[in-house]
């Protein structure tokens, strides 16, 4: 690759729109690739995130459903065992559960039931989470009850590039993967490198070195969690920013690493903390590093509670304050008591 | 809506207008090979109901009764054409050349699937039902795009079609509804198959549905038809000709199976406690077995001799199982962790090797007494 075409590879693109070039780019790689979902054709999905992809590469590439979500998960599973990579869609988070049967009793078990005969590449592209003002069922996150079932992958990205090598990298990968896209974050306007792929889309990444305190976050809360960090230093605490990236498989060693390293954890999620996924983060880094850390890890996400009406999600969800009374928290320990 | 007949339940064969052609496929062969694999599956049924009183089975769905429901539709298909069944097609799956053994390891719970459903044409059992029934859709789905892209795997005729296999109880499952839109709107070359055995464990038919299930097609945009499932003449006759028109583009094809579940739903359960024994006797004497055993000798196409030999080959069968059964190893769990994903995954890894150090510390200790 010469720095020229390398250097054209770079663009400045919203999230939304980079995983349509990361679907548009596996659309043209390998013809077995097909996306199917509703509305997905000729108005691009309700996000437009498959905006002119049904034009460019057919109805039969880019397959307009009927309105049944178990169908889509269903059928989906059905061209993945005969050898098509198929990438549904499901236009909201609230509207998963039709298809939740579908996914970890059936997607989730084929290859181990066949004793590893019949693979199972199914994409599922899930737009989730909140702040987006809308009505209920529309802004949930339930990343925790598809990460409990083994045989899933399950990653989201927090930026453009991200977003679009981790799209590209779950639809090659031969394991089922749902992709959780922040939807609020669809608009997140970053540099997409097509030429130098992302880091493996199962691992975390330290996004800011810290010394202090490490917030670990994923997915929509990234951003807020970079704003916490910035907005602590200016209170002169050096917080290091960890993005989980990665559900299933968790790469619970780069946490714990920063965890052992600041001291001080907090990890932060849109989704309910009781039962949620912090929940496991915490757990694996208490045991990974229990010795080195000086105060509990503490969590911050939404309240045990269905979704509020979004009228009210500003206090429901994890803001940069939020965060910082965490962070403020944690630092009320030493060696592992209250000072 | 009356069955489609052929074979009585004394034994006569009657002319149907648009189905008796269909038997010109079948010669004396064929007709006989339809017997040998009913009687065959029965003995087999038969055996793996007293393994799993034995305790050699975690449970057993006897098919008995439902032979000819079973052959006649499958003896109508291709090799290639593909199946998805649901959890009693045992005569459909060693028809198709699974062995008795591999059919066992889901019930002897020695592994979720003791065949590769590549080598068959034959998915996995399926215990959540009618899940299968979106998986066909998909597989069918694939057809049309293999067919798109001139993409066809050279070993499979042109003509592939799917099989879906489900039960009168299922048949209230929102997947089956969901698969036959999916069918419908796109025209997918399937066909489904009820067989409608009057019982989902204890509940009856009538609550699952107020209309004959072959009915429901119509409302989809496709044909049912109803057959007499305990006569293996009309079930072939009918699913050829379903298979027929699926294979010229014509779309999906239904066909309700009237039977009987002459045994219990499973070795779990108790059929006294909710069938009255008059059903029992009823349906009994519309045996599929004996019905066609009955009318094969008066039409001269089978003998004593074939029927002896017919016994024998499934009283072989019979023992060979009494003798495998109860070696059937469990496979490992290190298999299980193999096989989780496809890729490798930092948290399978982990507990595997946990294990694995785990249980090597008591053999160390066992070493050390
Ligand atoms: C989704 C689901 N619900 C419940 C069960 C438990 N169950 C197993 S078989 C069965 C009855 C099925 O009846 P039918 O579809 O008529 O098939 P048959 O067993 O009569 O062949 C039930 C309730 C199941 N396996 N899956």
């Amino acid at each position: 690759m010469t720095a020229e075409s390398s250097e054209a590879a770079v663009r400045t693109l919203p999230l939304a729109r980079a995983i349509n070039a990361a679907l548009r780019d596996e659309l043209s790689a390998d013809e077995k690739t097909l996306l199917i979902g509703e509305d997905i054709g000729a108005l691009g999905g309700v996000f437009r995130v498959t905006d002119g992809l049904q034009t460019d590469f057919g109805e039969h590439r880019v397959i307009d459903s009927p309105l049944a979500e178990s169908g889509i998960l269903g059928t989906s599973i059905g061209m993945a065992m005969r050898g098509y990579r198929p990438v549904a869609e499901i236009q909201f988070d609230g509207f998963v559960f039709p298809a939740y049967n579908q996914i970890t009793t059936q997607l989730a078990k084929i290859h181990n039931r066949t004793d590893g005969a019949i693979r199972v590449p199914v994409t599922i592209r899930i737009p989730y989470g909140g702040h987006i003002g809308s009505i209920e069922h529309h802004s949930e996150s339930p990343e925790a009850l598809f990460a409990h079932t083994a045989g899933l992958r399950i990653i989201t990205p927090s930026s453009a590039q991200d977003a679009y090598w981790m799209t590209r990298q779950a639809i090659v990968c031969d394991d089922p993967v749902i992709v959780f896209e922040p939807k609020r974050r669809y608009w997140l306007k970053g540099e997409v490198d097509t030429a130098n792929p992302a880091p493996d889309a199962f691992t975390a990444q330290v996004l800011r070195e810290g010394t202090d305190a490490t917030i670990a976050a994923y997915g929509p809360l990234v951003p807020v969690a970079l704003a916490a960090a910035e907005a602590a230093s200016v209170q002169g605490r050096s917080v290091e920013v960890v993005d989980v990236r990665s559900i299933s498989p968790l790469d619970d060693e780069t946490i714990a690493r920063s965890a052992a390293k600041t001291r001080r954890l907090v990890v932060a999620h849109e989704a309910p903390t009781f039962g949620g996924f912090g929940a496991e983060i915490a757990a694996r880094v208490t045991e990974r590093a229990y010795h080195r850390l000086a105060a509990p890890v503490l969590r911050v996400g939404g309240f045990h509670m269905p979704y509020p009406p979004s009228g009210q999600e500003h206090r429901y969800l994890p803001d940069i304050d939020r965060m910082l009374e965490a962070v403020e928290r944690a630092f009320a320990y030493q060696n592992g008591v209250v000072r | 809506m009356q069955p489609v007949q052929l074979l009585a339940e004394d034994g006569t064969l009657t002319e149907h207008e648009t189905y008796s052609p269909y038997l010109q496929g079948l010669d004396d062969d064929a007709l006989r090979g339809l017997y040998r694999h009913m009687a065959v599956e029965r003995r087999f049924d038969a055996e793996a109901t007293s393994l799993q009183r034995q305790g050699q089975l975690a449970l057993w769905a006897p098919a008995t009764g439902q032979e000819a429901a079973q052959i006649g539709t499958i003896a109508a298909l291709n090799p290639t054409d593909r199946v998805f069944p649901t959890y009693r097609e045992h005569a459909m799956a060693l028809y198709r050349g699974i062995s008795p053994e591999e059919l066992m390891t889901l019930f002897r719970a020695t592994a979720h699937s003791g065949w590769d459903p590549n080598a068959y044409n034959f998915h996995l059992y399926a215990i959540v039902l009618a899940s299968q029934t979106l998986h066909a859709a998909g597989w069918a789905m694939g057809i049309q795009q293999d067919l798109r892209l001139n993409a066809l795997p050279r070993d499979r005729a042109a003509d592939e079609i799917v099989l879906a296999c489900l039960g009168d109880g299922a048949s209230s499952q929102g997947d089956i509804h969901e698969s036959m839109v999916f069918a419908a709107s796109y025209q997918l070359p399937m066909l489904y198959l009820i067989q409608n055995n009057h019982w989902a464990i204890s509940v009856p038919a009538r609550t699952q549905s107020r209309v004959p299930l072959a009915d429901r097609a119509a409302g989809y945009g496709f044909e049912g038809i109803r057959a007499d499932g305990n006569d293996v003449l009309a079930s072939y006759a009918v699913a050829a000709a379903a298979a027929e028109s699926i294979r010229a583009g014509k779309g999906p094809k239904l066909i309700e199976s009237v039977t009987y579940r002459i045994g219990a739903h499973t070795t779990a359960d108790d059929p006294s406690k909710y069938r009255a024994a008059e059903e029992l006797q009823e349906w009994s004497s519309k045996d599929p077995i004996t019905r066609y055993r009955t009318w094969l000798t008066a039409a001269d196409k089978a003998d004593q001799a074939f029927f002896d030999e017919v016994k024998e080959e499934a009283e072989d069968l019979a023992a060979d199982l009494r003798r495998t059964v109860p070696a059937m190893q469990s496979i490992d769990i290190e298999r299980v962790f193999d096989t989780v994903y496809a890729e490798p995954h930092r948290q399978v890894e982990t507990e595997r090797a946990w294990l694995k150090d785990y249980e090597a510390g008591f053999a160390e200790e066992e070493g050390r007494k």
